[in-house]
């Protein structure tokens, strides 16, 4: 594991999120939850982090980041890619879409490509759903995207 | 008062009981995997995981896991009916349908849990095909971590957390992926872990074993250009029995002597000689500062805390980096052994150092990473080669075709065989403060102890404090056993608060008689009481029970080492720590 600096700004910014729980252990979930807004996932030195201010262990804070999807310990792509695996995406192909991207930009769900530029992830229903199946890429919306118009997406940002 | 029956025997427990507990009570042993306690030392495991332990409640449809239920009047329960058999046995199939069947060749056969509810519950094949977990072997400098053996019971993880507060290890991911592991599953190495061992002595797999090095012992002891000498520890000998059939609590010195020699050591000395050393030293450090203390010099540091448990030492080198100062600079009795053996012995016999083989024979594992500690080598030669554990001991006598009980009682040889009382307390918590306070306590009032013992030392109590009188000047006296406990004493120090003049901290519950290389307890605390009265037994029945009145002591100084803290004494005798707080886990 490289190391890697944090921004000095922003690991003050967490320690104030630590205070504002009173340093306490119980609230480990939601100081990580705020950890990944202020970094946007949750490298080993934010964890530790976490770990000294609300005094329990690496090893406590790394079996919490791991057990819960919701957290991630890879950096989001420069454009991150949401697919939508809501009811009715789903029943409109959204899952052959997401194929498609694991083969374009050759990664899995929950990766980052190795040029930094796209990471892959899923949502439950963005409530767009009469534009299903919807990708989100950013900000930026797409409707009625099929597994052939997956190439052209990517395209855009390259 | 709650009435229930249990496998039709009328049972009366407190409210609140498990159905596990009132069974017990009552005669009645459910098996059980994870579940996991030590008896009046607050230990215990209950993550109501594993459900071997599931009984029928009469009006209940689903069947109950007797470790989470508790008793309700009149409850009637079966521990083995017809559908708790199946079911049990349905589950044990299912957690080895992901087990590797290597029982052949595993450290830990005979003495694995999992094997043994196998072979109870007449398991015969395996007839669920899962996917098998592949994880790497993790080899540290004491324990092997085989992930793939784990059934995720997370006694290890109560005991490095709970109990120690070390937190090396923590169950991570989920599912199929879940493993117990260190931050970032990066190698037990790299984390803060102490090699107290205290894992490894609950974990029912060999999932977590220690690294043996009974084959280097066996190469040095065939090797014609080696001259072998081994120590024992004090903590051995009131175990080793347990190997062997005995009943806990039997003292096997003599034949414990009998076997290493029998199995060739050339000569069989004692860590007993080398705690009485350590007792020269650190009780004359701890008079050194308690008098500078007592003289108003403000820079000299109080409490001191012992230094002979290299758990101990891994975790405040880990966790309390900024009080490196505060414990006495004395190494621990198997790195005092070491010097005295290669530089004083060995060159009385003109022995090169090298040519000198050490070997120690420890209730411990942190003792098997200390010995690899580059301070205690002189130009890459350890001044300990080898630590082997109890049950490493116990493995060699039985390759050897030795017949344990037929041994006779043998002595160990001189000079470094000589003990005193004073050294064998070692092996229990209390007992390197008592053995200090013998001779401390004479030689600062120069009067003669009247009672050796110090009752007020003992117990198993998790942290015990005691004031002993040195003719009109009160000393106060802290304990702890356990590294939770001695986190709480040394908060206290950071805090200001304490109001100790010296501190004893065993990293291991009960001390080394419950170290994390003795023979397995399986969780019965009567085990570790009777190896603790064992070793006052053997105390009791010494002629010599202060170190400072050792034979051999007093020779080895006047014709070697001078003077406790000497120049000598310093240079071969005491040691220092590093700061091995930060960057544990990340890597350049
Ligand atoms: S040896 Fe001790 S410190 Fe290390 S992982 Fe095991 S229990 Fe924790
Ligand atoms: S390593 Fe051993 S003690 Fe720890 S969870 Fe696995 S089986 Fe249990
Ligand atoms: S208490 Fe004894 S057995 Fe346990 S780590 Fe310390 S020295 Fe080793």
């Amino acid at each position: 594991m490289a190391k890697i600096k944090l921004s000095d700004r922003k690991v003050q910014e967490l320690k104030d999120v630590c205070k504002s729980f009173n340093n306490d252990k119980g609230e480990l979930i939601n100081v990580l939850h705020k950890a990944q807004g202020i970094f946007g996932y949750l490298p080993a030195e934010v964890q530790e982090v976490v770990a000294h201010e609300l005094q329990v262990s690496v090893a406590h804070v790394y079996g919490v980041v791991t057990f819960y999807s919701f957290f991630t310990m890879t950096p989001k792509g420069e454009h991150p890619i949401s697919i939508c695996l809501g009811t009715a995406c789903y029943v409109r192909g959204a899952e052959k879409v997401l194929d498609e991207f694991k083969r374009v930009l050759n990664i899995q769900v929950g990766e980052t490509t190795a040029d930094g530029k796209f990471s892959l992830s899923c949502l439950r229903c963005v409530g767009a759903c009469g534009l299903a199946p919807v990708v989100m890429v950013g900000e930026k919306v797409y409707g009625r995207v099929s597994p052939d118009g997956v190439k052209d997406i990517v395209a855009e940002y390259n | 008062m709650v009435k229930l029956t249990i496998d039709g025997k009328a049972v009366e427990v407190e409210k609140n009981t498990t159905i596990l507990m009132a069974a017990r009570t009552a005669g009645i042993e459910i098996p059980t995997l994870c579940y996991f306690q030590l008896k009046d030392m607050e230990i215990e495991n209950r993550p109501g995981g594993c459900r071997i332990c599931v009984v029928e409640v009469s009006g209940r449809r689903n069947l109950a896991p007797a470790c989470t239920t508790t008793v309700t009047p009149g409850m009637v329960v079966n521990t083995h009916s017809i559908r708790v058999l199946n079911a049990r046995r349905t589950v044990l199939e299912l957690i080895l349908s992901d087990h590797p069947a290597e029982c052949l060749t595993c450290a830990k056969s005979g003495n694995c849990e999992l094997q043994d509810m196998a072979q109870k519950l007449g398991v015969r094949e395996i007839p669920f095909q899962g996917a098998q977990s592949t994880y790497r072997k993790d080899t540290s400098p004491a324990i092997i971590r085989d992930v793939d053996k784990c059934i995720m019971c997370r006694r290890c993880e109560m005991m490095c957390n709970e109990v120690q507060t070390v937190g090396a290890l923590s169950a991570v991911n989920r599912g199929f992926m879940a493993v117990v592991a260190p931050a970032f599953e990066m190698n037990l190495e790299k984390s803060p872990c102490t090699y107290c061992g205290q894992c490894v002595s609950v974990c029912p797999t060999g999932a977590l074993t220690e690294v043996d090095h009974s084959r280097n012992v066996i190469n040095a002891l065939a090797d014609p250009t080696k001259t072998v000498v081994v120590q024992t520890a004090p903590a051995v000998r009131a175990a080793l029995g347990e190997e062997f059939g005995l009943a806990p609590g039997t003292l096997v010195t003599g034949k414990m002597v009998a076997a290493l020699r029998r199995l060739g050591f050339n000569y069989v000395f004692d860590t007993d000689f080398a705690a009485d050393l350590t007792i020269m030293e650190e009780g004359s450090e701890l008079l050194d500062r308690l008098t500078r203390h007592l003289n108003g010099d403000k820079n000299v540091k109080l409490p001191i805390l012992t230094s002979c448990c290299p758990g101990w030492v891994n975790f405040f080198e880990h966790n309390f980096p900024e009080m490196l100062d505060i414990p006495s600079t004395a190494k621990s009795p198997q790195q005092m052994f070491g010097p005295i053996a290669k530089e004083y012995f060995g060159k009385k016999l003109g022995i090169d150092r090298r040519n000198l083989i050490v070997v120690s024979i420890m209730p411990c594992l942190a003792k098997k990473y200390e010995c690899q500690r580059e301070e205690f080598k002189v130009n890459g030669d350890p001044d300990v080669n080898y630590s082997i554990s109890t049950r490493e001991l116990a493995h060699l006598i039985k390759q050897a075709n030795i017949d344990f009980a037929s041994l006779p009682e043998e002595d160990f040889d001189n000079p470094l065989g000589e003990s005193t009382g004073a050294g064998v307390i070692f092996g229990n918590t209390g007992g390197v403060i008592e053995a200090a306070c013998r001779t401390a306590y004479e030689l600062y009032t120069g009067k003669k102890l009247e009672k050796v013992e110090f009752n007020e030392l003992r117990g198993m109590e998790n942290i015990r404090h005691a004031t002993i009188d040195f003719n009109g000047l009160p000393i106060n006296i802290g304990i702890a056993h356990g590294l939770g406990n001695a986190r709480k004493l040394l908060e206290d120090i950071q805090a200001g608060k304490s109001h100790f003049h010296a501190i004893e901290i065993m990293a291991c519950p009960g001390g080394c008689i419950g170290g994390g290389g003795q023979p397995y307890h399986h969780g019965d605390s009567s085990i570790l009481k009777a190896r603790a009265a064992a070793i006052y037994r053997e105390d009791a029945g010494k002629p010599i029970r202060k170190s400072h009145e050792n034979p051999f002591i007093i020779e080895l100084y006047k014709e070697f080492l001078e003077k406790p803290l000497g120049e000598k004494s310093h240079h071969l005798l005491h040691t220092h720590y590093f700061d091995k707080s930060a960057g544990v886990f990340v890597e350049e």
